[in-house]
């Protein structure tokens, strides 16, 4: 499976690479939000604790803008059922998750080394800390943007569904990785934060588990 | 010759309050060709998505055996072969990039001699690398007949095979149709006569309502 996997995330790469569904928007998004938030900061300089809450809040909506095209694009384009006649639902979502799985990375490396650059207080004491949390935070943030985007894939208003459906599920996720970054920008100890972590890394099997075993009955109408 | 049977134990379908049909059962086995017939609106499509796992039945059961036993929903889009006029391929790439990666993602090897052999007798040899999107209706539906027979599946299902095909394009899917049925299971939906001529059986869905 793992293999019939890596295959269907090929394609998806390759797709993206000719068709730019996905890239262009998120690229875009992350200039046009962190721009704004310079734009409306001005001269002024924001706290640490405001600094970590928009590196989340950019990072969520950079979400919501393009990883639901895992999903919608093959809906969109009508391919949902070339899908299903290939691949298990178990190969479909595997091979989607590490595209979205990748995509989120890349994505939030880059809004990461954008803000330690223009962020004065952007300055990460407990680097382990914040390199486990974004780790973590972007397992959490993939696999949740997949089953949810598999789930509005084939409703009416997607664009509007997405960020409604993904808001209270990610709630969870997103407060405990905004508290971790706080924890790693006030160079907090592991020892401190471990509560915190084990939110997060349970939040991430709870939905990685759920995820496989809703799937099918989500892709099998 | 095959030992493959499909079996329907009273399937019916519901869209909501509207039932599509109730109670149809059959059972297809080891060699021929089904036809499923009735007139718009009927549940031709929805009947032939049932039988290939695509959709669930709202109540009833559909049963796939081979010689090793019933194929679990799991495995059965291995023994499918499908062509349907809602069956879209990837426009982005060209018709031997999609064959070659939906091999890939079934996880088996290409038989490159085999597809080639397809393309000839579809007459989309010189077209191959073209991007699919370039392609006219008749020739991607030529090509959707490539798609569902390149992994050798024991059961084969046409939706309204001859939508969008020329009388050339025409002959092709039923000398296809005909030879295939000699050792598998071959399911036809349609409302076209010389589609439905070539068949064995038909399920006439108007009986369902």
């Amino acid at each position: 499976m793992i293999t019939q996997s890596y295959s269907l995330f090929k394609k998806d790469f390759s797709s993206e690479l000719r068709t730019r569904y996905a890239i262009n928007s998120l690229a875009m998004f992350i200039i046009v939000a962190i721009s704004v938030i310079l734009f409306s900061i001005g001269n002024e300089t924001i706290t640490t604790s405001l600094t970590g809450g928009l590196f989340w809040v950019v990072i969520f909506f950079t979400a919501m803008s393009g990883l639901a095209r895992a999903f919608v694009s093959e809906e969109e384009r009508g391919t949902t059922l070339t899908l299903q006649l290939i691949a298990s639902p178990s190969t479909v979502f595997s091979g989607k998750l590490i595209f979205n799985l990748i995509l989120v990375f890349c994505m939030n490396l880059v809004i990461a080394l954008l803000y330690s650059a223009l962020f004065e207080k952007f300055v990460v004491q407990n680097f382990s800390l914040f390199l486990l949390t974004f780790i973590l935070g972007n397992i959490g943030l993939a696999v949740s943007s997949t089953i949810i985007a598999a789930i509005i894939a084939k409703a009416g208003a997607k664009g509007t569904l997405y960020p409604v459906l993904s808001f209270p599920i990610l709630l969870p996720l997103i407060l405990t990785c905004v508290q971790l970054t706080l924890f790693s920008f006030d160079g907090t100890s592991f020892e401190e934060a471990k509560f915190e972590l084990a939110i997060v890394v349970g939040y991430d099997v709870i939905m990685l588990t759920a995820s496989y075993m809703l799937f099918d009955f989500i892709w099998k109408d | 010759m095959s030992s493959y049977s499909i079996q329907s134990q009273k399937l019916s379908k519901l869209f909501g309050r509207r039932l599509i049909f109730k109670n149809i059962n059959f059972s297809w086995s080891d060699t021929g060709i089904f036809g499923i017939s009735g007139p718009n609106g009927s549940g031709k499509s929805t009947l032939v998505k049932i039988v290939a796992g695509l959709i669930a039945p709202s109540q009833g059961k559909i049963i796939h055996k081979n010689s090793d036993g019933e194929i679990i929903p799991e495995k059965l889009h291995n023994h499918i072969g499908f062509v349907s006029p809602y069956l879209v391929l990837y426009e982005e790439f060209s018709a031997w990039e999609n064959l070659k990666i939906f091999a890939k993602i079934r996880g088996i090897t290409l038989n490159e001699e085999m597809v080639i052999k397809y393309l000839a007798k579809f007459l989309l040899e010189n077209r191959k690398d073209d991007l699919v999107k370039t392609y006219s209706s008749g020739m991607k539906q030529r090509l959707k007949f490539i798609f569902a027979l390149m992994h050798s599946p024991e059961v084969l299902i046409f939706d309204e095979p001859t939508s969008n095909l020329d009388e050339e394009g025409k002959k092709s899917v039923y000398e296809i149709a005909r030879e295939e049925a000699k050792a598998k299971i071959v399911v036809i939906a349609s409302n076209e006569i010389k589609d439905l001529e070539l068949c064995d059986e038909i399920l006439l869905l108007e009986k369902f309502k």
